[in-house]
């Protein structure tokens, strides 16, 4: 009998589309000498002191599993930076996991959450994982598309036109990539009022909250009554500039919790003991160079904004995560075509928008994690091809 | 301001534009804060970090103690001055600690250092005594490491 592997695969999982840019992207690693500005990870490198932690916990011969949990030193660590940060309180000991990433702790909760018959909402654009995790539960996604003119924050509105007996859980994801869109105190409370009426979890994924421009993030777990509505995904990708460690939490309800811990104990044992071991002493002492990768980033961002107006288009000013979020519209273009003729002519790599999403259609997602140097002459490039394109058209 | 010194400090070449794109003021502010810094001798001087090594020029650079007999009235400062004049040297800071000055010569042959201290340093009247180290090899200087910077390999993931 011949074997026939396609027809034995899981339906979710066959059908799943592939992700449309990869030749994009495949295109891009081929051009070794192009700028690029497509990675969506910091530069830096971790802080020695975190890596100094790491190589000293594997001298000591710290090499064996730790708690499904995680070790309960981190996890103490999580809940005293959750309480300085946001200002939420969290028992280490029932309320905190530690995951393989924040990628891990948004498919637990998902699958800890949702299944067949469930509508799990997702605002766009947005983090590429978001969809696929809720898909493969058997849950529906239902994209939410965030517009420019409300500069890709969710409003009530827009919440009130997707909810139904249904909807089981609201992806919150903000600082947002690719957009940078932050939400503040004032239009996170108008959510809050829906969300308390309705059975509904909010998985928050807080990811860049280190990385919020001119104001302290929010977290919708610190309003009244959200704390057990919210699973608060975090991690040290980004603020400790650890992406290749593996290394996030959840904080939520014991019981959500609890079940979260069941498919992670099954699936995963427990994340790395080494980058635990790192996590701890990021946690503890790299206050100083948080705030100035943060420092850093907000120049940058700044250089970038004023080169994408210079050039002439539309750039509404993000004020979170590391991305910059223009619409290319302008140009005649569509935003495919713009990144491909950009990375052909200029050599200079961005993402087109809709990977991540279809309302990311008309715009372009370009990330500030790059020296300043590298960013000005991405800019004055990106300005020679919008006036050489404008001029074209007419 | 500060941030304009963190700036400058890290690139001396940062032009006006460029820092006001980089922290959201007016260029014009910008260059009028750095010329202020500049007439206040906050800002000394911009000079290049030259990594000597590099060159095929046979140069060492010198770290020597000196202990000195402190002046009624002018402390530290007229001694200090008498060696600090010298251009050869090119840092001299007063220490707490076992000696008194810290003298840097850098970038000299091991003769010249060698007569330096034997015909100048020394023999000033107030230095009582100088133990001279040579700096084997600079790893890491004004918080630049001389071994290069570490290569950005960032793979295309889809993140």
């Amino acid at each position: 009998m011949t074997l026939d592997i396609k027809s034995m695969l899981q339906p979710r999982v066959r059908d799943l589309p592939p992700s449309g840019i990869r030749k994009f992207f495949d295109l891009v690693n081929e051009m070794k000498d192009a700028i690029s500005l497509s990675v969506g990870e910091p530069d830096f490198v971790t802080p020695w002191r975190v890596r100094e932690a790491g190589i000293y916990s594997l001298e000591q011969g710290h090499t064996h599993y730790s708690p499904n949990a995680g070790f309960i030193r981190l996890r103490q660590a999580i809940a005293e930076y959750l309480q300085r940060s946001i200002g939420v309180p969290y028992d280490p000991r029932s309320e905190i996991i530690v995951t393989v990433g924040g990628s891990e702790a948004i498919d637990l909760a998902l699958r800890a959450l949702v299944g067949p018959g469930d509508e799990v909402i997702v605002p766009e654009p947005s983090f590429v994982a978001y969809k696929p995790c809720a898909v493969l539960t058997g849950a529906t996604a239902v994209p939410l598309p965030l517009e420019e003119k409300d500069e890709f924050k969710l409003t009530p509105e827009k919440l009130l036109s997707v909810l139904t007996p249904k909807t089981k859980a609201l992806v919150f994801p903000f600082p947002n990539n690719p957009t940078g869109a932050i939400m503040t105190r004032e239009e996170i409370a108008p959510l809050v009022d829906i969300l308390k009426e309705r059975n509904i979890i909010v998985l928050s994924d807080e990811i860049y909250a280190e990385l919020t421009y001119g104001s302290k993030h929010v977290s919708i777990a610190s309003f009244p009554g959200m704390r057990d509505r919210t699973v608060l995904i975090n991690g040290f990708s980004k603020a400790f500039a650890m992406t290749g460690w593996r290394l996030g939490y959840a904080a939520a309800h014991p019981d959500l919790i609890g079940a979260m811990y069941k498919i992670h104990q099954y699936g995963i044992m427990c994340s790395p003991t080494t980058a635990q071991y790192a996590g701890i002493e990021a946690l503890e002492s790299c206050g100083d160079e948080v705030e100035e990768m943060a420092r850093e980033y907000n120049r940058r961002r700044r250089v970038m904004l004023k080169g994408f107006r210079d050039a002439g288009l539309d750039c509404f000013e993000a004020k979170g995560a590391f991305y910059l979020f223009p619409s290319v519209k302008k140009t005649g273009m569509t935003s495919a075509e713009f990144c491909e003729k950009l990375l052909l002519e200029e050599k200079v790599a961005v993402v087109p928008g809709e990977a991540f999403g279809d309302s990311g259609h008309g715009f372009i997602r370009a990330c500030y994690a790059y020296s300043v140097e590298n960013i000005t002459v991405a800019m004055e490039r990106v300005k020679a091809f919008v006036a050489r394109h404008r001029a074209d058209k007419q | 301001m500060d941030e304009i010194l963190e700036i400058l400090e890290k690139n001396g070449r940062q032009t006006p534009a460029e820092i006001a794109a980089m922290l959201g003021r007016d260029e014009a502010d910008v260059r009028a804060a750095i010329k202020k810094l500049e007439d206040d001798h906050v800002i000394a001087a911009y000079t290049a970090l030259v990594n000597w090594e590099k060159t095929d020029l046979d140069r060492v650079t010198a770290l020597i103690e000196v202990k000195v007999t402190p002046q009624r009235d002018r402390g530290f400062d007229k001694v200090a001055e008498r060696i600090y004049s010298f251009p050869e040297v090119k840092a001299c800071y007063l220490m707490s600690g076992g000696f008194d000055l810290t003298v840097v010569i850098e970038d000299k042959t091991m003769k010249e250092v060698a007569l330096f201290v034997a015909e100048k340093l020394a023999v000033i009247p107030d230095v009582n005594s100088t133990a001279t180290h040579f700096i084997l090899k600079k790893y890491k200087d004004k918080g630049f490491v001389f071994g290069g910077q570490i290569e950005d390999d960032r793979e295309h993931v889809l993140l």
